[in-house]
């Protein structure tokens, strides 16, 4: 067995402690899976495993709070139901044994939901995994999701879905690493939304069994198996000498030689104000306004969106505060913006400013708000359009947002049509902001949400460093800013490589910013240039990461 | 036995939060409870499985019925769930 694995690193740190595996598969009881002949002592084995298993369901619910407490404890509820506690009893009566009882008995109930309403189709994976956690606890094997653990401990998974993470303990997971997955996986936002290391597209992390110490490099991507103390020691010491360097880096973004390199936070709404102050955001890159709209009947009220608007702009005055109008479509349906048809592929669908073009009337509500809220702020107010595509689609949204009063309107390159035109669309949009974790997926045709494809979700695949320098190049010639405000600014060498390439500033989420700060610092812009023509020539991620860091002598100190 | 007919005005039916307040006050009544939707056959209220899979949507007409002392009560109590949310 290799003690050395090595994965994508994520979010940087070092994390040191026991593997805690995230299982999902339980194997189903055979068929003919009978008992030894005590009908009542292994009826008791199973009803005493329901009972656990609602206790637990019970107890994590408590934990969670909100809605996934309303899950859970309707879970809790199957698990101790009596109608399905009877049907067990008559089925170990026959003989079966428990594991074999339950898994059937929950199967009628499962065919009952499964041939019902929409609704209850949903219910059917609640069902499952009730049935998942009483058979495992019958079988001993462990109970799927995220384990129990009273100490804290690396949680390893194939990958991570937010359903797993809703019941998250952040302070007993020291580190992620998962099999599959890219920089802009869910398991890489989280991580990084925590400050937590995290290591993805680790081939081998099906070879780590529980209870192996492990020590998790986030920013190199390194893991090792059962290392001996002084090596903890050594990355302990190199994590803390990078946590003091970024964070004896102070001020405005910059690169060595004082270049200007704005550092920007990406918010989903004022609740996310107090971490990009305390990380030293300039202004906002990109404010998510989806938040105000979702998981409501009806859209936001004038006053309701002005307050939200105007709340994330009073935090930064002189500052920049770039929102992105609401990005709804088929993959975050809206009750009161329904998709026209149903979409087999909801990213190359109607979302974005596709949506907003066929309900102008919300965004004109919400422009209308925007610039209602700037009036009374001294923040400079910057909006933006998601999946543009075209002249036309620049034109039509510029029109709009001037209509609104809005003076600075600008579109994000996600679309890499978008990206390869950038020299048209900068005569009608005042910036651009280049979203990187989109104009990657469409860029290497990988959606994002399938774990298999982690190679692809990298931006640092040259096609995509080529989009962004094609951008960035005729955003200059147009005397027009270029942003970039997608997972890639948050990778510090990156961030170095997209300076060089000619972007203008950088936003990412905030636990990233101090790092970023420090490895600008370090570097000159000469040297990010330098860094950029290397990563561009580069044959692939492995070499362009390789050969980029080469040029960048400074952030040796920073353990990168 | 008592027996109520109620017309389910919960927006969401008797499903999700809903559903598991039903079942949850069913359980605490000492008798039997059943419940069915409108003739159709009856089943255990204390059962989330069951009251789940007769998909009882917002409009439905469902008919609870109670054993015991405390049936009166117990009725009202689900009748409010059915006709809250």
């Amino acid at each position: 067995m290799v003690d050395k694995l090595s994965g994508v690193g994520v979010s940087s740190g070092v994390g040191y402690g026991p593997a805690l595996r995230l299982t999902r598969d339980v194997p189903a009881p055979p068929a003919d899976d009978r008992h030894g002949g005590d009908a009542e002592a292994e009826y008791r084995r199973a009803a005493a495993a329901m009972e656990d298993t609602a206790q637990d369901l019970t107890a994590r619910g408590e934990r969670a709070g909100g809605q996934a407490q309303e899950v859970l404890a309707a879970q809790a509820l199957m698990a101790r139901d009596p109608a399905l506690a009877d049907d067990i009893r008559k089925r170990v009566g026959e003989g079966a044994s428990a594991a074999r009882a339950v898994s059937e008995a929950m199967a009628v109930y499962r065919q009952m939901l499964a041939g019902a309403g929409d609704y209850l189709a949903a219910r059917v994976a609640d069902l499952d995994d009730v049935r998942d956690r009483i058979v495992a606890r019958l079988l001993g094997v462990p109970v799927p999701g995220i384990p129990e653990s009273a100490e804290p401990y690396v949680l390893v998974a194939a990958d991570l879905a937010p359903a797993d993470t809703a019941v998250l303990d952040p302070d007993l997971v020291v580190a992620f690493i998962t099999r599959e997955g890219g920089p802009t996986s869910h398991t890489a936002i989280l991580a990084r939304s925590l400050g937590l290391p995290a290591v993805v597209a680790c081939a081998d992390a099906d070879t780590i069994t529980d209870g192996t110490p492990l020590l998790v490099d986030g920013a190199t991507g390194r893991v090792l198996r059962d290392p001996d103390p002084d090596t903890v020691a050594t990355a302990r010491a190199t994590a803390d000498a990078r946590a003091a360097a970024a964070a004896g880096t102070s001020g405005p973004g910059r690169t060595a030689d004082g270049h200007p390199v704005p550092l920007l936070a990406n918010i989903g709404g004022p609740a996310d104000l107090p971490a990009a102050l305390a990380n030293g955001a300039e202004g906002v890159g990109l404010y998510r306004t989806e938040f105000l709209f979702l998981d409501r009947a009806d859209a936001p009220t004038h006053e309701e969106q002005v307050a939200a608007y105007r709340e994330v702009l009073a935090a930064f005055p002189g500052g920049k505060v770039v929102v992105r109008t609401l990005d709804s479509g088929a993959d975050k349906p809206l009750a009161f913006l329904p998709p026209p048809a149903p979409e087999p592929n909801p990213a190359l669908g109607e979302r974005g400013l596709r949506m907003m073009r066929r309900f102008p009337a919300t965004l004109e509500a919400q422009l209308t708000a925007l610039a209602e809220a700037a009036a009374g702020t001294e923040a400079d107010l910057q909006v933006m359009a998601p999946m543009v595509t075209d002249v036309e689609d620049v034109e039509w949204f510029a029109a709009a947002a001037g209509k609104a009063g809005i003076e600075n309107a600008g579109i994000m390159i996600e679309v890499p049509a978008a990206a390869l035109r950038a020299r048209h669309l900068a005569e009608s949009a005042d910036f651009f902001s280049i979203g990187t974790n989109d104009l990657t997926q469409y860029t290497c045709a990988a959606d994002r949400e399938i774990g298999g494809l982690g190679r692809f979700q990298d931006p640092w695949q040259p096609g995509v460093l080529e989009l962004v320098a094609a951008t960035a190049t005729a955003a200059e010639a147009a005397g027009r800013p270029c942003g970039v405000c997608g997972e890639a600014a948050a990778d510090p060498v990156l961030a170095c490589v997209l300076t060089g390439l000619g972007v203008t500033s950088l936003s990412m989420g905030a636990a990233a910013l101090p790092l970023v700060r420090a490895a600008l610092a370090r570097s000159t812009r000469e040297q990010c240039r330098q860094a950029a023509a290397a990563a561009l020539a580069a044959r692939g991620t492995d070499e362009a990461k390789r050969l980029a860091r080469e040029r960048l002598d400074g952030l040796a100190d920073l353990g990168l | 036995m008592a027996e109520r007919r109620v017309t389910v005005e919960s927006e969401v039916g008797l499903h999700a939060r809903p559903a598991a307040l039903f079942v949850e006050a069913a359980s605490k009544a000492a008798g039997t409870v059943t419940v069915a939707k409108g003739d159709g056959t009856p089943v255990p209220a204390k059962s989330i499985l069951a009251v789940m899979g007769l998909d009882v949507r917002n409009g439905d007409e469902i008919v609870i019925n109670v054993d015991g002392d405390d049936a009166e009560a117990v009725l009202d109590r689900l009748a409010e769930i059915a006709n809250a949310g």
